[in-house]
């Protein structure tokens, strides 16, 4: 579905992101983890088309990525931030549809496919006409997700979607992430820098540092035969905390 | 929640267009009323005349003769009164915008063509055929400048004449602005008499009758026919070196009216050695001293004198308060929505092109930081006086606060709701109505208010350039220290002001989602 071949990006001086190759099968839920600064938001912000490589090319679909198309292709992406990126001057129904107004949806279909979106997300339906400002956290983050689905995009880009919300919504809502692209079988493209969230929702699992993929697998290769002693350092720093807790007792 | 509500935005687009409307529906209105108002013509209307006068009483006075002799001659007539300075109305008069004027022989030699070297009338004539213009034959004063001092004072230092001074460097002067810049005016007589004082202040010409009064400093310049000479019991001091030029009293008009209005002209030069020094002093006194009205002291000379009977009416000032009223909202309502239809598209752009936002915004500065007053004068060249050019300088003063403001207000809007726009795949012109606009709202809406206040603000200055308004009472209330005059005009300024500020929050409160307007508040 998605192809970067030799892709690099510099923000002035500094090298964001070395040349890179990868490739993201459909279907597939592909998780990028690294430290801050690894580069792994700068990709997906290459993918939307927010940002534009300094060199290499990307396809989507077969179809090179250029800024003439971006905006039609755009369209074919849904895009969820950590924050929720939500309009604060508009509810919640207008931030859902206002793309697909834009667009000149039929008006029944937009009703229609915000009520399913609701029950997909588990959005109360009374909220709908509430703005962001009047809701939680989490709630936001259902709304954001609602809005990314709208035009029921062949990819979907997630940057740190859950960051900002406390333990136990974050839970919750990395059970019903899962959920949603189990049933909705979407590709996925997810940024995250909790291994554990990326184990659970991931197919395959990037690990970056200082701009450059250092190994891509499963969350089991990762474990078993890492490439470097990075990886190893990068999954026990997040070990389950009841490990953590028994080691530092002894 | 099948049937979707009215959305924010379809609201907020009502609320602008119901105030768009209201605001152009009001400008129109005021515009249909002052055509009307002009449009009141006697009989034939061959030609519309206008006079104007300068900043003083007697300049007054005589631009009322003038109006009052035109009606006479069956013209349609304007009284431009108390334009803001000698250049206005020469420039005035040089471009058509007034037809004549009363102005003084010295002021023209030493001031107005002081370039030119002109040695007596036969070559100030020339000089002034040169330019379409005409002088007729000297009104029969001379006004000169002299240099007051309380006559206590002058019996205490003993002082007679001009040079007296000299003894005394420690004497404080309080000059006419006009008269601190004068080629006649203090540089030429400092020079001329070797005068030591270095303690010498510019005021107005009328609060400096008050300062010397007071106290505030021992000598002014005074015009010989002023009032306030014997009022204040003041002497003047003897031009022994012949410093002074003669300052006669003529009336100058435009060459092409004794074509175009001989029955006017001829009425004009009945005036000629009419008015000797103590009647125009007297004349002056009327109106400084007694309050009586400047038409009706004209009135009475022409009667008397020229046993021409006038019919004029004084308007009353409910008749004065409406008509500066549409002035003044006029100026406000024309510069101001202009102001905003060039302003918010200049500040998109700013804020879209970053090395533009250097230019746009540096130029708006710089606009602001030129005087307001010199700025209406800037004008004068360009388009004249009146309306239009007050109009295109209060423009030009209210495009910074709304240029810098909306710049700012897209500035601030976070990147994450920005990216999440551009991420949706909407197009940027739709961004920029559906979301940054309107999250701007705030920011641009306090510009457009900072805009408004200061433009009703400076829109009192506007008299000086003969756009009237309510600076109007404002000038003649100085000129005449009149200070319930001054609130005429002060009071209903401050209060537009204030009103102008409730229309736009209520503006602000119609386009506000309740979400942005209550996270702040």
């Amino acid at each position: 579905m998605l192809t970067f071949s030799q892709v690099s990006k510099y923000y002035g001086e500094a090298q964001a992101l070395a040349p890179l190759d990868l490739d993201v099968a459909t279907g597939e839920s592909l998780l990028l983890i690294g430290p801050s600064g690894c580069g792994k938001s700068t990709l997906l912000r290459l993918i939307a088309g927010l940002i534009q490589p300094d060199s290499g090319t990307m396809t989507f679909e077969g179809e090179l990525l250029s800024s003439e198309n971006i905006q039609l292709i755009r369209q074919r992406m849904g895009y969820v931030i950590q924050e929720g990126g939500l309009f604060p001057h508009l509810s919640v129904q207008d931030n859902v549809t206002v793309m697909a107004r834009y667009l000149r949806r039929d008006a029944t279909w937009i009703d229609a496919r915000l009520v399913e979106l609701a029950n997909l997300v588990q959005l109360p339906e009374a909220l709908i006409t509430r703005f962001p400002a009047e809701l939680s956290g989490g709630q936001r983050q259902r709304v954001s997700l609602m809005r990314a689905l709208m035009l029921d995009p062949d990819l979907l880009l997630l940057d740190e979607p859950l960051g900002a919300l406390d333990p136990m919504i974050r839970y919750q809502l990395q059970q019903d992430l899962k959920a949603i692209f189990t049933q909705l079988d979407k590709t996925v493209v997810m940024v995250t820098h909790d291994i554990a969230e990326a184990a659970y929702l991931g197919h395959r699992l990037v690990l970056m540092r200082d701009g450059c993929v250092v190994q891509s697998g499963s969350f089991k290769d990762l474990c078993h035969s890492p490439v470097e002693p990075f990886v190893e350092q990068f999954i026990a720093a997040q070990r389950d905390p009841m490990a953590r807790l028994t080691e530092v007792l002894q | 929640m099948m049937l979707r509500k009215a959305t924010e935005i379809t609201m907020a687009d009502q609320v602008i267009r119901w105030a768009l409307q209201a605001f152009v529906l009001l400008g129109s209105l005021l515009l249909v009323c002052s055509a009307s108002n002009a449009a009141e013509t006697p009989n034939d209307p061959v030609l519309q005349m206008t006079v104007g006068s300068k900043a003083f009483t007697e300049s007054v006075i005589l631009g009322e003769m003038l109006q009052l002799l035109t009606r006479q001659g069956g013209i349609k007539v304007e009284h431009k009164r108390q334009l803001g300075g000698t250049r206005v109305l020469w420039n005035a008069l040089l471009s058509g915008e007034i037809h004549a004027y009363a102005e003084y022989t010295g002021t023209l030699l030493q001031e107005i063509l002081v370039n030119e070297y002109l040695q007596g009338e036969a070559e100030l004539r020339q000089a002034l055929a040169a330019r379409g213009l005409k002088m007729m034959q000297p009104l029969g004063f001379n006004n000169t400048y002299a240099i007051g001092v309380k006559t206590e004072l002058a019996e205490q230092l003993k002082l007679r004449t001009i040079s007296d001074l000299k003894q005394h460097p420690q004497l404080v002067f309080g000059f006419a602005a006009e008269f601190m810049d004068r080629a006649d005016g203090w540089p030429g007589l400092k020079q001329h008499y070797q005068l030591p004082q270095e303690n010498v202040r510019g005021l107005n010409h009328d609060l400096a009758y008050r300062g010397i009064a007071s106290g505030a400093f021992h000598a002014t310049d005074l015009y010989s026919t002023d009032a306030e000479i014997e009022y204040y019991n003041l002497q003047s001091l003897e031009d022994d070196l012949d410093y002074f030029p003669v300052y006669n009293a003529v009336i100058l008009y435009r060459a092409d009216l004794d074509e175009r209005a001989p029955g006017v002209v001829a009425l004009f030069k009945q005036l000629g050695s009419r008015i000797d020094a103590s009647t125009m002093s007297k004349m002056n006194a009327q109106v400084k001293l007694n309050g009586e009205s400047e038409t009706a002291v004209a009135a009475r000379f022409l009667a008397k004198t020229l046993n021409v009977s006038v019919d004029f009416q004084v308007q009353t000032s409910w008749q004065r308060f409406w008509q500066n009223t549409v002035e003044h909202l006029l100026l406000v309502i024309v510069s101001l929505s202009a102001a905003i239809v060039v302003a918010i598209p200049l500040g998109i752009l700013a804020a879209r092109r970053e090395r533009l936002a250097h230019i746009v915004l540096g130029m708006s500065s710089i606009v602001q930081t030129i005087p307001s007053l010199a700025l209406f004068v800037f004008m004068i060249p360009l388009l004249g006086i009146g309306g239009p050019p007050a109009m295109v300088a209060l423009f030009l003063y209210s495009l910074l606060p709304i240029v810098r403001n909306t710049y700012a207000g897209l500035k601030d809007i976070p990147a994450a709701i920005v990216e999440s726009a551009q991420a949706l795949g909407l197009p940027s012109h739709v961004r920029l109505r559906m979301v940054e606009l309107p999250l701007a709202t705030r920011a641009i809406l306090a510009g457009i208010k900072t805009s408004a206040v200061l433009n009703v603000g400076t829109a009192t200055l506007a008299a000086l350039i003969g756009a009237g308004g309510y600076g109007q009472p404002i000038l003649t209330g100085i000129r005449l220290d009149d200070m319930s005059l001054i609130l005429q005009g002060a009071v209903p300024a401050a209060a537009l002001a204030l009103l102008a500020q409730g229309f736009f929050e209520l503006i602000e409160r119609g386009l506000l989602p309740r979400t942005i307007r209550t996270k702040t508040s």
